[in-house]
């Protein structure tokens, strides 16, 4: 058996596959960041929590309304995103001309208020939601073996990633979007209700966010505190991808998932910080980001 | 201009400080410090308030003819306000009683507090053990479990009953690592041995990789040297993938909240070790029920030993018809526990308080007949044995 | 001028006069702490329009090392304040160098970027104990004044305070100071008029760094101990939150931020029970367990309406008074 620094090759992979995991989560959930900061400029802080909420509707479609997974996957991000266009509407558009520090703010103050409110009514313990019936069991790849539901969450990442790439960068909405927010008063004067479109930009950023919470609903603990664990990582791959460049956060979020998959096997406790020595080299190598343009 | 910013300053800094009640001669002053809003808000927080305000309630509001009054505080898991709060209470407040709740960073800064104000500390919810060895006072009681009674409890009982080679996985905290320390020393006395650990970092939510290593090793036990949101996840992966087929979960640190939370299918067989449960006793479940309906939730044993202290400590008022702490905390020692929360309950000169713990096993989903049934008392440990033996304390108050 | 300095002997005596007033001299002193912490920030943001996301780097490497020095080198206490400092000030001439390089947002992640790494060093390290903290560090002597009283502290920390205070504002105020205001407004322009502006962006954060570590060092003496709260990330959020409702670009506005949050940390299950008192609600007294939602709703409100922070919306409303008069 082959070894690499005294790790086997069969285990070695492994950990190389769960990293691919969870950089297809990484890569779900900064999307929608990367969306919102580049279509919007606004630095979305609210996004954990919005993850948070789409976990938490997930678990309560089908404790209240008896709705199952699949049902909440398509009915969290809705139920969020209209939510988005509430706070969009009433708060952030009043921020758009100002400085990024204010958006930012802002939307920390969502996310203090929504996690308070959560915690209020259902603690911090979690809420239990097993893995849907489809997709229970594992299957044996050889040198690991890999749940199923884990397969299926790298499929939906990536095909959801790709999708959203695919719209904003080739149709022609997407190309009204990117104009749109390169130069609104122009855009407008073509007849295309500017404001509108920032606001369902918001609202689908934000949904984005409610799915990568419906596929971790099954596998993470549901509680009010699972957005803040992830936001700071989350901001860093997108940072470091380039904000407010798509495939510069895919392809930095699956990255990250691999760099620290190999950091969890050769300096564990290090696992969470390495995104931020990956940060700091980067930014200052290549200023605007790996695919970032400096504004 | 200058002159009306300094006047708004200046009000308002004087407006903080007017609010200050008068120093207490005639009441009884019992102040609780806990997390209510991060981390370990539903093991103890709100529900440990609700515990100490029943014990109040049923010794009629009166010790030693005394008003007994409450006072409680958020410590959002910082040193910082705990001491600052505890500091204010006993020097405005005219503090008696001051009780810490969980985290084991601010329970250390307020003993010391405790210590230098001379007033009783009883700390319900820390698990260091440093606070009846390195960092004992005359002031401090530790109630209910530190790392060394769980070592002991999981880790013999576990060797005992087959599991011989034991895999950590450790939060890279300094609890988590005297976890695994202290159940280390008891499985290697018992027979056992460890192939193998890994520290993941705090709040990490994702184990996988953690617990493929764990896999990797081949041993038959996985020892979760951590807790909260960390325990919750890692026993989900565990689960998922297939771990809990080859090797047997060993929680080390687990409250009822956790299992509630994960659901009896994923952490059935599990044994962990508890100092009470609410369906333990008859005494035990009436207690509870009452409990219940103020807080919704069943106690967890932090809660009981919220109301258990507090009780002890009222009581000791009433025999000493005192509130000075030294005469107070003298009785605590001298008089033994025996109520639903501990039998043979002890504080010994070291301020630890002994009593028999249990080690438990998670309920199967068909076992449990109500919502809350999670566990069933698989032996009892006494107390000798549970905790550091007065011999080997590193306490300087303890006659050796 | 002379009006100027009768404001500030006034705001200062009657901070010098609280504890006669009753008010409790640590919760005073800690709000001096975080005051100061806060100011030193307002030193970069609101005068150099530089927003470091790792401030409380600082305060954590200040705070370990002043805790440190006096409990294990057994240092006195200026010395101990001074180690303090120093280290801060050497932590964040290295982040400086590193972060000045880009500007904007960019700037502010490299900032949080080294403050996180720092992070994980005191996490690790054995001398800062980890979660459980630095614990006991003594109240050594400070010139021959004996701190165990509480009030001499309340005293010293104070004059600490004024001196930093002075220290800023005559930094403000001096050509230096100028030169700041003129690379926030347009850093361009500035480096068109001659001036080497990567050079003052650099003193400007070694010494924001420096002050806030003096604020660390300072808390640590106040408080005997040193956590890592100190150092984690929520603490940077915090004083951006003190500054922001405070007033940016304002002197005094940092200071009264600070009292407001500190407040809000410490007292507001207080705050609660009289509420409840006052209007007869029961729910207020709930209201103890709710300090990060509260906090949530006072940035919601701050930057939607009171963008200039309190101090900075109270000068402008004094300023449209004026014609009137």
């Amino acid at each position: 058996m082959t070894e690499f620094f005294g790790i086997p090759l069969p285990a070695l992979l492994g950990q190389l596959l769960l990293g691919l995991v969870n950089g297809s989560f990484y890569a779900m959930l900064s999307l929608g960041l990367a969306v919102i900061f580049g279509m919007l400029n606004i630095i979305n802080f609210a996004h954990g929590a919005l993850y948070m909420m789409g976990a938490f509707f997930a678990w309560m479609g089908l404790e209240y309304l008896g709705l199952n997974y699949w049902l909440m996957l398509g009915l969290a991000p809705l139920a969020v995103g209209l939510i988005g266009i509430v706070i969009e509407r009433t708060m952030l558009q009043w921020l758009y001309k100002l400085d990024h520090l204010y958006g930012l703010l802002l939307t920390f103050g969502i996310t203090l208020v929504v996690e308070g409110v959560f915690r209020s009514f259902y603690g911090v313990s979690g809420q239990p939601y097993s893995v849907p019936e489809a997709l229970t069991g594992a299957t044996n790849l050889g040198f690991m073996i890999l749940p199923n539901y884990r397969a299926w969450v790298v499929v939906a990442s990536i095909t959801v990633c790709l999708a959203v790439w695919a719209l904003i960068e080739k149709t022609s909405l997407g190309a009204k979007l990117r104009a749109g927010t390169e130069n609104p008063k122009l855009v407008q004067a073509f007849g295309i209700n500017v404001p509108a479109m920032v606001t369902l930009t918001y609202a689908g950023g934000v949904a984005l966010a409610a799915f990568a919470g419906v596929l971790a609903a099954p596998i993470l603990q549901i509680s009010s505190l699972m957005g803040s664990n992830l936001i700071i990582v989350v901001f860093a791959v997108v940072v470091i991808g380039g904000m407010g460049s798509i495939l510069g956060s895919i392809v930095t979020g699956l990255g990250l998932g691999l760099i620290e998959g190999l950091t969890k096997v050769f300096y564990p406790e290090a696992s969470n910080t390495v995104v931020f020595v990956v940060m700091a080299i980067v930014l200052l190598v290549r200023p605007a980001g790996l695919f970032g343009k400096e504004k | 201009m200058k002159a009306f910013r300094t006047t708004l300053a200046a009000a308002a800094l004087a407006a903080c400080g007017l609010a200050q009640a008068q120093i207490s001669g005639d009441v009884i002053k019992i102040g609780i410090i806990t997390d209510m809003s991060g981390l370990y808000a539903d093991i103890d927080g709100q529900g440990g308030v609700e515990a100490v305000k029943m014990a109040i309630a049923d010794l009629k509001g009166m010790a030693a003819g005394k008003k007994v009054e409450l006072l409680f505080a958020d410590h959002q898991n910082k040193a910082d306000v705990a001491a600052s709060k505890a500091r204010e209470w006993m020097d405005t407040q005219g503090l008696d009683l001051l009780i810490g709740g969980t985290n084991s960073g601010a329970n250390l800064a307020m003993a010391k507090i405790a210590a230098e104000k001379k007033r009783a500390f009883i700390s319900i919810g820390a698990a260091s053990s440093r606070l009846t060895n390195e960092d004992c006072s005359p002031y401090t009681v530790h109630y209910a479990y530190d790392t060394v009674a769980l070592a002991n409890g999981t880790g013999n009982a576990v060797v005992k009953s087959g599991g011989k080679n034991w895999y950590f996985l450790t939060a890279d905290y300094a609890f988590g690592a005297s976890l695994q320390a202290d159940t280390t020393a008891v499985v290697q006395k018992a027979g056992g041995k460890v192939v193998g650990s890994v520290k993941h970092p705090l709040s990490a939510s994702d184990f996988s990789s953690f617990l493929l290593q764990a896999q990797g090793s081949g041993a038959q036990i996985l020892g979760l040297a951590n807790a909260g949101g960390d325990t919750i996840n890692a026993i989900k992966a565990a689960n998922e993938f297939g771990i809990t087929k080859t090797m047997k979960l060993a929680g080390l640190l687990m409250f009822i909240n956790d299992i509630h939370s994960l659901g009896l299918q994923a952490t059935q067989g599990m044994y962990l070790t508890d100092g009470w449960y609410w369906n333990q006793s008859a005494d035990s479940r009436a207690w509870s029920r009452r409990f219940f309906e103020k807080v919704k939730r069943m106690p967890s044993m932090l809660q009981a030993a919220d109301y258990s202290a507090v009780t002890h400590y009222l009581k000791a008022v009433d025999a000493t018809k005192s509130d000075d702490s030294d005469k107070v905390v003298a009785q605590m020692k001298a008089t033994k526990i025996n109520d639903f929360f501990a039998k043979n309950g002890e504080i010994g000169p070291d301020g630890r308080m002994r009593y028999d713990m249990y080690l438990m096993q998670v309920k199967s989903p068909k076992e449990s007949s109500e919502p809350w049934d999670y566990y069933k008392v698989v032996q009892t440990i006494p107390a000798g044995e549970a905790y550091t033996k007065l011999a080997d304390s590193k306490c300087s108050l303890v006659k050796k | 001028m002379n009006k100027k300095l009768i404001g500030y002997v006034a705001l200062f005596g009657a901070i010098a006069l609280l504890p006669a007033l009753g008010a409790y001299p640590i919760f005073v002193m800690k709000v001096l702490c975080y005051a100061l912490f806060a100011c030193a920030f307002n030193l970069l943001i609101g005068f150099t329009g530089l927003l470091s996301f790792g401030h409380a780097a600082f305060l954590g490497t200040a705070a370990y090392s002043a805790g440190h020095a006096m409990k294990v080198w057994g240092l006195s206490a200026p010395l101990g304040l001074a180690v303090g400092t120093g280290a801060a000030a050497v932590v964040g001439l290295v982040f400086g160098l590193l972060a000045i390089r880009r500007s904007g947002i960019y700037f502010s992640m490299i900032t949080l970027a080294l403050a996180q790494m720092l992070y994980f060093f005191f996490l690790q390290a054995p001398f800062t104990g980890g979660e459980d903290g630095l614990q006991s560090v003594p109240r050594a002597p400070f010139l021959g004044l004996d701190l165990t009283s509480d009030l001499t502290l309340y005293y010293v920390v104070l004059g600490v305070f004024i001196a930093a205070f002075w220290l800023i504002y005559r930094t403000v105020h001096s050509p230096f100071g100028q030169v700041l205001t003129s690379i926030r407004e347009n850093e361009a322009r500035a480096t068109s008029l001659g001036y080497d502006t990567a050079r003052f962006k650099l003193l400007a954060f070694v010494l924001s760094a420096a002050l806030a570590g003096l604020a660390g060092a300072t808390k640590t003496l106040v408080l005997g101990f040193a956590t890592l709260t100190d150092a984690i990330w929520t603490t940077s959020g915090l004083v951006i939150l003190m500054t922001l409702v405070g007033g940016m670009g304002t002197l005094v506005g940092p200071m009264v931020g600070a009292l407001v949050i500190i407040a809000l940390e410490n007292k507001i299950g207080d705050l609660g029970s009289l509420l409840a008192n006052l209007t007869g609600i029961g729910w207020f007294n709930g209201l103890g367990e709710s300090v990060s939602l509260v906090t949530g709703l006072i940035f919601i409100v701050c930057v939607l309406a009171f963008r200039r922070g309190l101090v900075g919306e109270a000068m402008a409303l004094w300023e449209k008074r004026r014609p009137a008069r």
